[in-house]
């Protein structure tokens, strides 16, 4: 047998998926033309699938302060913390953010994925315990898997089923932490966090929230769901992303636990990896910065919001049941979902196509992300293209049925 | 064990190939229609079931339904 032959699975759902004429999971960008536009297949596309939420990329005090940094600091740290030691952005990037979320302590990793792997798998030993919503991103799945502690999951969102778990959990003496996310990526709905914290303080238990997709996003200074839902001085640790909002790449870890910078030493995904190029660091620095002194930002993504989300649901597809820069429009069949896809491409609207497992209950999703950099004449063409490729391929009712039908 | 192989047995229905019947033996893998996501929502149900916790990391370990039951039942003792 073959090294690669066990990906049979994979294998024959990739090219199921490629039969609706490109493979959605290898787009070519030919060249990007703003943070809302690239030319793919040499038509200019609108970009509605890229979790830019603020539009940062291509933000003109970012990108001066990315290549002011590129000038002094070159290109590259060439190796981790640990063994190259931390560049002064690193330290400030760290100073910046825990003065942004009032906590003591924060360590900045290489990904997104690295803040969760490494915290995660860290944060809980062998005789501890995990619970984890069922939903959650791989990355803490993996950090399950990475880490030694015994791993509970509980029903996606649900704070009387995280209740049930952990009162079955009440004579074991580990720690337990509790990890949840703020908008979770795929459907775009949010946790309950007043709830969860309510639940979780009542076990003695930690948590941990993964703002990733709502860090600049939700929260009246950008915090946040934990500031949304007014609980930030009740969460022990959040970590979060600079992939989305913040434009750039990276991932972070706040918290106000004593003794935190043990962690600089013992977490793996931390210490094993080169650190973050200090130019993406400098516009990093310059995103948040941006943010907190123009939270306004985010009234301009709301509006966005508003237009996509309210003209998919008015449209009548099916959206996700919370409003926000995640729009997900459900469509029941995989195949008809990359047909949809494809179409919206030649179209020139370029969404996300996310198939099950890495969606929730076997659903298919358009998967749409709106930015504040979004103009409202590309979302409504966004809408139009979306309700033309529903009627055309019987997602929607055509007019004539929607006649014949009152 | 043979009411819990039973229990696991109906709530394995939906996954059922054919009209193989379900027993001890039956391979969770290879006789069901079941990813692994569907086994982690399982063993969710399971617990409900039968009121106890049991662990993703049990996943790796358990190949029949033999073996599930096996898991609740030992869950059930720690309990």
């Amino acid at each position: 047998m073959g090294l690669l032959d066990r990906f049979k699975a994979q294998r024959e759902l990739h090219a199921q998926v490629k039969s609706c004429g490109a493979d959605p999971f290898g787009v070519k960008m030919e060249k990007i033309l703003s943070a809302t536009e690239a030319l793919i297949e040499g038509r200019p596309t609108i970009l509605c699938g890229s979790n830019n939420y603020l539009g940062f990329t291509f933000d003109a005090d970012c990108i001066e302060a990315a290549k002011e940094t590129l000038d002094t600091c070159g290109t590259g740290t060439t190796g981790s913390r640990i063994a190259n030691g931390s560049y002064h952005d690193h330290k400030a990037l760290e100073q910046d953010l825990a003065d942004f979320y009032g906590m003591k302590h924060c360590m900045v990793f290489t990904t997104g994925y690295q803040a969760n792997l490494g915290a995660i798998s860290t944060l809980a030993g062998p005789n501890d315990f995990l619970i984890i919503d069922a939903d959650s991103h791989a990355s803490i799945y993996d950090a399950c898997k990475l880490g030694s502690a015994t791993v509970i999951r509980f029903k996606h969102n649900d704070p009387a089923d995280l209740d049930r778990r952990l009162g079955r959990l009440a004579n074991e003496p580990g720690n337990k932490i509790v990890v949840v996310e703020g908008i979770y990526s795929m459907l775009g709905d949010h946790a309950p966090l007043k709830e969860f914290v309510a639940v979780t303080k009542k076990h003695g238990a930690y948590i941990l929230v993964d703002e990733a997709h709502s860090m600049g996003v939700m929260g009246k200074t950008g915090q946040g769901v934990v500031e949304h839902d007014g609980v930030l001085d009740q969460v022990d640790f959040i970590t979060g992303t600079f992939s989305k909002s913040m434009g750039a790449i990276g991932g972070f870890l706040v918290s106000n636990i004593e003794d935190f910078d043990i962690l600089r030493v013992a977490c793996r995904p931390y210490m094993f990896t080169a650190s973050l190029p200090p130019a993406t660091v400098a516009s990093v620095r310059k995103s948040l910065a941006k943010l907190r002194a123009n939270p306004g930002l985010m009234q301009k993504l709301w509006d966005n919001v508003d237009t996509l989300y309210e003209g998919a649901r008015a449209a009548g597809f099916t959206v996700g049941a919370q409003k926000g820069p995640v729009v997900a429009v459900h469509i029941n069949d995989p195949a008809l979902a990359a047909r949809a896809w494809r179409a919206l491409l030649l179209n020139g609207v370029y969404v996300n196509l996310a198939l099950p497992p890495a969606t929730p209950s076997g659903t298919a999703l358009l998967r749409c992300s709106v930015s504040a950099a979004h103009t409202k004449e590309q979302l409504q063409s966004v809408v139009d293209v979306l309700s033309g490729v529903g009627r055309e391929l019987g997602i929607l009712p055509t007019p004539a049925h929607a006649v014949a039908a009152e | 064990m043979d009411a819990v192989v039973a229990e696991i047995a109906i709530a394995l229905q939906p996954f059922k190939k054919g009209d193989i019947a379900i027993t001890a033996d039956t391979d969770i893998a290879q006789d069901l229609n079941m990813d692994s996501l569907a086994v982690m929502d399982l063993l969710m149900e399971l617990e409900d079931k039968f009121d106890v916790s049991i662990p993703l990391n049990m996943v790796p370990e358990i190949a029949t339904v033999g073996q599930l039951a096996r898991t609740v039942i030992e869950s059930k003792k720690g309990a």
